[in-house]
């Protein structure tokens, strides 16, 4: 058929086309497109017009619309042609009116009326057009008008209208899951369908409802099993076939409805494995449909319960993506190995240069999927340079969508990961100074929290210097234009509180440069606020240290700029800085002590404070109270019952009554008014962050109100949220303590010892230094923990057993004293401790870590002892949970296994490695290993709300 | 879902093709195609087929003068969304014998035809080509 003078295509028709192909420019096409609508508009409403014609001017229309312009004057026509007898020109009107009107448009309830004619057609081609009408314009109201039909067509002789009814039904699901709830068994009828068509179709739907209630479609695993076998053993009809694949489509949309149905159900996953292994080794790997069903197979298998043989397999599969010369097959490997990483982390390593080409590649699409990956495989030896190539990725894209992403997972790796509050706070300003206003307001209290509280531990020193850092850098980074406003209101407050504390910087220099950002950034007023409040700080320590005060002119200015402003809060914040300076530096001492925003404030509710008071009053003939519900005394009883919230009674103004219920923060102010020594004496609505976290930071029964406290997540994440990589800070801050503010010394002895490990090892050759560098500071931790004693340390494996032996019932013993850590182990671990010891739990297995650890100890040791020193009882004690789990024989019940009470006792076991291993580590992994020990037990578990505990136990 | 849009673009961004599987307002796909058009277009041969847009990707192809785009959900496994492009091109190339541009600008409504048959619901249903493409030859010989 030619492409030109096709049937019944009048000059005009082809003239338009023709011209809007040869239009050069936007504008051009414009002009013809404006020049259409003109003359269709005359022509469109002439009466009597043949229906060939009028086909075409439909079709016209549709240009007009693809093309960007509006051609609504036509739709009701395209309506009317849905009527017409001729199959070919009712369809082009169904599919004019798919294209034109969305399923609320006014005009549908013109068609559905003749979508119900349709349904009852005899001839199936009609009825085939209508469902696919239905498909896309039936809303939830009008699915009762047409559910009866399509329900009769699902058991249509023609397989073409069997589909499309369950594409139908599967669009009524997709709109309203509650009107066919009752019809939803359907589905596994024609999952049955003798035709492969119908029940291709059919998986669409069922992969949906997979998806959100599994468990109740596991008795079809076998289904799925057989059919996937049968579709792989090429018995459905050739014309399924794409290039040689037999019904490559089906297959991958089989293999995700198992990876759902098998992820967690280890006997579920059994009986996928023969057939996704068959998959595996029959896959032409040289076509790309190939490689998308291999692709697939890799997703499933990392989903199901883990087995050896195909988590090898799909690691082949991996690295053959990974060398491909295709940007596409490494784009799919990447992704392939995070989601593989999760099972089996070492895999990682053996790609590491493949994973850094990747990174540095140009192609920008490369380059985020590789930066997804160092995302999932980010952990404290390697954060560092992960989270700075990040930092540097997101500050050279504009894409505001991905930028908000990236910063979000560099705050989220900093918290985690951070191996020194210094570092964490350099990349925080990184982050807040390139992309402050996408990121979250409560990464911001997080950062001033943790420089409020500085380590978990009575390390005074330490605090303070991190603060004077922080104050450093702030009034540095004050000088570059245009900061995020979320980033100004951390360096107010910080400057407020710490600004002066070191004696670094004079009060007239801070308070300077506060008011000149309380100037340059004039119509923010919570920043105003912040800075107003900051002035406020710096004076009354002053006053409080017996220091003169003198207001600089520009600070004057801007009180007096506030005492009258619009805004009451910062009115009011005004009045209160010009109250305090008026104060003796006793009361203000009191009101504004230094560096208080961590202590905890007791609020006493029930105002007992006051009783004398009272008593007295009483005793003098005052009438005693009586709450305002008994005052009118009609209300009824289930009011009482609200008095915490406010006036929730029915009468007054209700000023937050629309509010989620909170405990009544705002009835406890006043009380802190007069009870509490604190710094904000008022409430101030307006601001609540900040007003409630100097005055109440942390009352731990009150759930509720967390929304209003500074967040603690952040900080308990940084102290140990458990993950399979050795990374708490516990031991970071211990070897804080040892090796204060060396962690640069850290970061470079890992990567000088880990290239000694590659240059023994020797990788690919012609690698260039930098890249091998840097795969040794991203890889150097898995390479270390996990790799190194899977590839080049077999004879230590013998010994590492024995290590093992004797290590395990201490780690049990030690594990068995903390309730939090069986739930702390993320199950991936633990359904690697299969029974089979299989190659995968064998490298995992923690002793070879270990041992791999002690290795480098020595390298280490050499150049700086402490921090892998500091780092072991992490590892140990992490994977020690991991090796009770399997030495259980199973993940049936963890607890039983971890307070097994056989016994080696402790000292003797961590004596073990140090006989082993000459190197001169001392008494420190111990001591560490018991700190670690007492800590987990006592509170890594998110649920301690007080992060104190850590101080008393540290201290 | 899994598709949500499929567009036939030339190489000077001219829309040859566009089918949506959710509704967007005339100018939101307006907005749309102008920008994703821009992004594929700027990319040369050997970078990826996938191009990551706002919270969802982009799979193309590109076949001489004409760019095919497709936009899936980010589960979706794009290699096999490539090759479902691949399928396609040959039911129009089988249709049409050695399918060009204009073959799909003359005969916009059968594209669309084929495309119906082949996805539902943003849901890739039917891969056979005879399947796909008989309905179409039926009411050729019909009218």
């Amino acid at each position: 058929m030619g492409s030109q003078g096709g049937f019944y295509q009048s000059k005009e028709f082809l003239d338009l086309v023709k011209s809007i192909g040869e239009a050069r420019s936007k504008a051009e096409e414009d002009r013809i497109v404006l020049n259409e609508i003109e003359t269709l508009k005359r022509r469109i409403s002439e009466p009597d017009i043949p229906k060939r014609k009028m086909k075409e001017y439909i079709i016209r229309l549709v240009y007009i619309e693809m093309l960007g312009h509006d051609a609504s004057f036509g739709y009701i026509h395209a309506v009317k042609m849905t009527h017409d007898d001729s199959l070919l020109v009712k369809r082009t009107g169904y599919l004019a009116v798919t294209l034109f009107l969305n399923e609320d448009h006014d005009l549908i309830i013109l068609i559905v009326n003749t979508i119900q004619k349709d349904l009852k057609s005899d001839n199936y081609l009609v009825v085939c057009a209508a469902l696919n009408a239905v498909c896309k314009l039936i809303n939830e109201e009008t699915i009762p008008a047409v559910l009866p039909q399509v329900m009769e067509l699902l058991a249509h002789p023609k397989e073409a209208v069997r589909k499309k009814a369950i594409m139908a039904l599967h669009r009524f699901y997709q709109k309203s899951p509650s009107s066919v709830s009752h019809l939803v068994s359907n589905f596994r009828k024609r999952l049955c369908d003798n035709d492969p068509g119908v029940m291709g179709a059919t998986l669409c739907p069922l992969f949906e409802l997979i998806a959100r209630d599994v468990n109740s479609y596991k008795d079809l695993v076998i289904s799925f099993v057989s059919i996937l076998k049968q579709v792989a053993e090429r018995r459905l009809s050739k014309a399924y076939d794409y290039h040689q694949m037999p019904a490559p489509f089906i297959q991958i949309k089989l293999l995700k409805i198992l990876a759902l149905l098998g992820s967690g159900d280890k006997q579920a996953s059994e009986n996928m494995y023969t057939v996704v292994g068959d998959i595996f080794r029959k896959c032409d790997s040289s076509s790309n449909i190939g490689n998308a069903v291999l692709y697939e197979c890799i997703c499933c298998v990392s989903s199901i319960y883990p087995n050896p043989k195909l988590l090898e397999s799909a690691a082949d599969v991996i690295s053959r993506f990974l060398k491909s010369d295709s940007h596409n097959l490494k784009y799919m490997g990447i992704d392939a190995l995070g989601r593989l990483i999760k099972i089996s982390p070492e895999i990682a390593e053996q790609h590491q240069l493949a994973v850094i080409d990747c990174l540095e590649d140009p192609d920008d699409t490369l380059k985020r999927k590789t930066f997804e990956l160092l995302y999932k495989m980010t952990k404290s030896t390697n954060v560092e340079v992960i989270v700075d190539r990040m930092i540097d990725y997101m500050i050279s894209i504009n894409d505001n969508h991905y930028k908000t992403e990236i910063a979000s997972r560099c705050v989220e790796l900093a918290e985690q990961f951070a191996p020194s509050n210094q570092w964490f706070i350099q990349t925080m300003n990184r982050v807040f100074e390139h992309a402050g206003d996408l990121v979250n307001i409560k990464v911001a209290h997080n950062l001033m929290r943790l420089i409020a509280e500085g380590f978990g531990e009575d390390d005074d020193n330490a605090d303070s210097k991190l603060r004077s850092s922080a104050v450093e850098s702030y009034l540095r980074i004050l000088g570059e234009p245009k900061l995020p406003s979320v980033f100004l209101q951390v360096i107010c407050w910080v400057l407020g509180e710490y600004g002066t504390a070191d004696g670094m910087f004079s009060a007239s220099d801070i308070t300077g440069k506060l008011c000149d950002v309380a100037e340059a950034y004039s119509n923010d007023e919570t920043l105003k606020a912040y800075a107003t409040t900051a002035l406020m700080k710096i004076y009354a320590f002053e006053i409080a240290a017996r220091r003169k005060v003198d207001m600089l002119p520009e600070c004057q200015s801007l009180m007096e700029e506030l005492l009258a402003s619009h805004s009451t809060d910062l009115q009011q914040r005004a009045y209160e800085l010009q109250a305090v300076i008026g104060l003796d530096a006793h009361a203000v001492e009191c009101i504004m002590p230094s560096d208080a925003s961590c202590e905890d404030v007791e609020v006493d509710r029930d105002l007992s404070f006051l009783n004398d008071y009272i008593q007295e009053a009483i005793e003098k003939g005052a009438q005693p109270y009586i709450p305002e519900s008994e005052r009118s005394g009609m209300l009824n009883i289930s009011n009482f019952r609200n008095q915490d919230h406010h006036e929730a009674s029915s009468h007054g103004l209700r000023f937050e009554a629309y509010e989620l219920p909170k405990p009544a923060v705002q009835s406890r102010i006043p009380q802190t008014l007069v009870a509490s020594t604190e710094i904000v004496p008022v409430p101030e609505p307006m601001y609540p962050r900040e007003s409630y976290q100097t005055t109440m930071p942390s009352i731990p029964s009150d759930a509720g109100s967390a929304e209003l406290k500074l967040r603690l997540e952040g900080v308990q994440k940084k102290w140990g949220r458990p993950t399979y990589t050795p990374a708490t800070s516990t031991s970071n801050s211990t070897s804080q303590k040892t090796v204060n503010g060396t962690s640069q010394g850290d970061g470079a002895s890992t990567v000088s010892s880990m290239r000694e490990t590659y240059d023994s090892r020797k990788p690919q050759v012609e690698v260039s230094h930098e890249k091998q560098k840097l795969a040794a500071s991203l890889f150097g931790g898995s390479s270390k923990t996990e790799k190194r004693p899977a590839t080049g340390h077999k004879a230590g494996k013998a010994s590492s057993h024995m290590v093992e032996k004797s290590h395990v019932p201490k780690s049990s013993m030690e594990v068995a004293s903390e309730k939090a850590a069986p739930a702390q182990q993320p199950p991936d671990l633990l359904d690697l401790g299969e029974p089979t010891a299989t190659s995968t739990a064998l490298q995992l297995d923690p002793f070879k870590q270990l041992e791999g650890l002690l290795d480098t100890t020595e390298v280490a040791s050499a150049v700086n002892g402490a921090p892998a020193a500091s780092r072991s009882p992490d590892i140990m004690a992490l994977y020690a949970d991991t090796a009770a789990g399997i030495h259980n024989e199973n993940d049936a019940d963890l607890l039983s296994g971890l307070s097994n009470p056989s016994v080696t006792n402790m000292p003797g076991t961590t004596a073990m490695p140090q006989v082993t291993q000459s190197s001169s580590k001392g008494p420190n992994p111990k001591d560490s290993l018991e700190k670690d020990a007492l800590v987990r037990q006592m509170g890594v578990n998110p649920s301690s709300q007080n992060p104190n505990l850590f101080k008393d136990l540290l201290g | 879902m899994g598709i949500r849009f499929i567009l036939m673009v030339n190489k000077q961004g001219q829309t040859r093709l566009a089918q949506y599987y959710e509704w967007l307002t005339l100018e939101e796909r307006r907005a749309l195609e102008g920008e994703i058009v821009r992004k594929c277009l700027a990319r040369n041969e050997q970078q990826c087929s996938f191009v990551e847009h706002r919270n969802y990707k982009i799979v193309y192809r590109r076949y001489a003068s004409l760019f095919f785009l497709v936009g899936v959900d980010n589960d979706e496994n794009e290699l096999a969304i490539l090759e479902f492009i691949h399928l396609l091109v040959e039911t129009m190339d089988r249709h049409f014998g050695n399918v060009c541009e204009l073959d799909i600008m003359f005969h916009l409504e059968k594209a669309h035809f084929m495309l119906e048959e082949m996805v539902m619901n943003g849901s890739i249903v039917e891969t056979s080509k005879a399947n796909i493409l008989s309905p179409i030859q039926l009411m050729d010989k019909a009218s």
